[in-house]
């Protein structure tokens, strides 16, 4: 603020931003305390897109959530099948196949890319970077037609099932996987040439919406805008699931705690994901994808139509009522999805769904951090700061 | 993962935590450890969970609830809180009985800031009175609504919500 001496007496004023506002992305709606036009207090008002879906998780089975999940962040809907369906698999205590492992790793890190680069395309438009929008966005339209011929649609993938996959990877799924990480370091070289040392873009993001290391644990962010603060914590590394302990790659942090460093951090995550996609895509082995033990995972179509036992299992798998078992007990497992920790709690009482489920989304978690970057801030800087943390209004009003 | 002198995280937290809190019982189930302590004892061993040296769980994951209603067990809900200790990678499980009659907890806000969000998300979904919390109010629903949609008694169609909303006119 201004020196005290120069200030002269003014009144605040109440600003109401969104929820319809461009630079909210979905529904979110802040209501700032403004003194001229710096932000003396921001309270969010969230809620708008309340879909219930925990309160619905106690009305389907295990496999029919797993839809729901889609719904969450709605950038990266396999991130969200595949943490889901791992929970689930831990309750039970079951491993999935090697292979289903490799395409999980693999599509949950071409998620987080995918991610990445709707978020560096947007937060670049709302500060003003047109050109970084359309390149983003080109490489995301790429990934989503690996996303498209693997899941079948573009946007509610629903790919995971308890115990494995809905199916296996077409067969020119490796080619194309290949094909995109031949192509992508080129994007990825352009998006830096066009931002990381642009001075209006360094103007625009260094120093503001600064979080001190020790806020950022109080605060109980995670994810990219922890790690932007200089925390190294990923629970890909710090508690690894799937294969990721046997892949070699590093968590990117970046010390200073502004929006350039979450920007550094986001762009750093991308290049460590190529390599781990690279490393699967070398290594990607044959077999079935889905455990055999047919009380637990859908039988393959050929057998429900051709045996009598696969068509039972089929029915017993899909009936209301029936459908697989898990042991009484609660369990909580998380996941690193692109903005932070997706963590699932799940209690269940031994029948085919949950008792309780709970998401611990990061979106939620890390717009409650927003009050305090904004003080002190200007109005401008406040889209910056609200770009940074990528809030996606589906998983924030769960 | 930090294991020392061959002993698992788990019995290190156990023999930690009852060496200062000898009514905390433990369960432990697919690997995962739960703490179960009263609620006169709740704040205190938050407080010490924080600040203890070995320990040091200074993150807090999640709050949330649950309504064992159905499950038919007494006290009906469950306050759960999701600890991380980043100095040690541990993550731990604290669980709260509370029982219909008296539903007010001590707010864990003043050690973690991020359970302000959290705690009002449960308030409103439960009804959990967390004394202390500096400005305990609905979050995602509207301020009028009437009823904690997350108890088992509430159910996913009907009760409620239709008429709330015309009140609000």
């Amino acid at each position: 603020m201004a020196d005290p001496a120069y200030q002269l007496k003014t009144d605040r004023t109440i600003l109401n931003f969104g929820p319809q506002h461009p630079s909210t992305h979905g529904t979110l709606r802040l209501v700032l305390e403004l003194d001229g036009e710096i932000v003396i207090r921001a309270e969010p008002h969230i809620g708008y897109l309340h879909s219930g879906f925990e309160k619905l998780g106690e009305y389907k089975s295990y496999n029919q959530w797993v839809t729901l999940s889609d719904r969450m962040n709605y950038l990266s809907p396999l991130c969200n099948n595949i943490g889901f369906a791992q929970a689930v698999e831990r309750l039970i205590g079951v491993e999935i196949p090697e292979r289903a492992k490799y395409i999980r790793v693999i599509l949950a890190e071409l998620s987080r890319i995918a991610d990445h680069m709707v978020w560096l395309g947007t937060h670049a438009l709302d500060i003003g970077a047109f050109t970084a929008f359309l390149y983003g966005f080109e490489a995301r339209e790429n990934l989503y037609v690996i996303f498209e011929h693997t899941t079948g649609t573009r946007l509610t993938t629903s790919y995971t099932r308890v115990g494995g996959l809905f199916r296996d990877v077409p067969h020119d799924f490796v080619e194309m996987v290949k094909n995109f990480l031949k192509y992508y370091p080129k994007v990825l070289k352009e998006l830096h040439g066009l931002l990381t040392r642009n001075r209006i873009w360094i103007d625009r993001t260094r120093n503001i919406g600064v979080l001190a290391k020790e806020d950022a644990i109080n605060l109980g962010v995670t994810g990219p805008t922890l790690r932007g603060s200089g925390v190294p914590y990923d629970v890909r590394k710090n508690f690894p699931y799937l294969i990721y302990d046997r892949l070699d790659f590093e968590i990117p942090v970046c010390d200073d705690g502004d929006v350039y460093s979450r920007y550094l951090v986001r762009m750093e995550e991308v290049e460590q994901s190529l390599k781990i996609v690279e490393q699967c895509i070398n290594d990607f082995p044959d077999g079935p994808v889905s455990l055999f033990n047919q009380k637990l995972a859908l039988p393959d179509k050929e057998k429900v139509y051709d045996t009598i036992e696969g068509l039972i299992h089929h029915f017993k798998n899909i009936m209301p009522g029936h459908g697989f078992t898990v042991p009484v007990g609660d369990i909580y497992d998380a996941t690193e999805a692109p903005n932070g920790e997706l963590g699932f709690y799940l209690v269940s009482d031994g029948s085919h769904k949950a008792y309780r489920l709970r998401v611990r989304g990061p979106s939620f978690v890390n717009f409650a951090a927003l009050d305090h970057l904004a003080r002190g801030a200007m109005v401008s800087d406040l889209v910056a700061i609200l770009g940074s943390l990528n809030i996606i209004a589906g998983e924030l009003d769960r | 993962m930090a294991v020392k002198n061959n002993t698992s995280p788990n019995e290190t937290i156990k023999e930690t935590v009852l060496q200062k809190f000898p009514e905390a019982g433990f369960e432990e189930f697919q690997g995962q450890l739960s703490l179960r302590i009263t609620k006169e004892k709740f704040a205190e061993l938050a407080k010490f969970l924080k600040t203890d040296r070995k320990l040091s769980f200074d993150y807090l994951t999640d709050v949330t609830g649950v309504d064992y209603l159905k499950m038919e067990r007494e006290p009906r809900f469950d306050v759960v809180y999701h600890f991380n200790s980043f100095k040690n990678n541990w993550l731990l499980r604290v669980k709260v009985g509370l029982p219909e009659e008296d539903l007010n907890l001590p707010s864990i806000s003043s050690h973690w800031r991020s359970a302000l969000w959290l705690e009002r998300e449960a308030f409103e979904m439960f009804g959990f009175n967390f004394t202390g919390h500096p400005d305990l109010r609905r979050l995602l629903l509207p301020d009028v609504f009437d009823g904690f949609p997350m108890r088992k008694d509430y159910p996913l169609r009907g009760r409620g919500e239709r008429d709330v909303i015309l009140d609000m006119k």
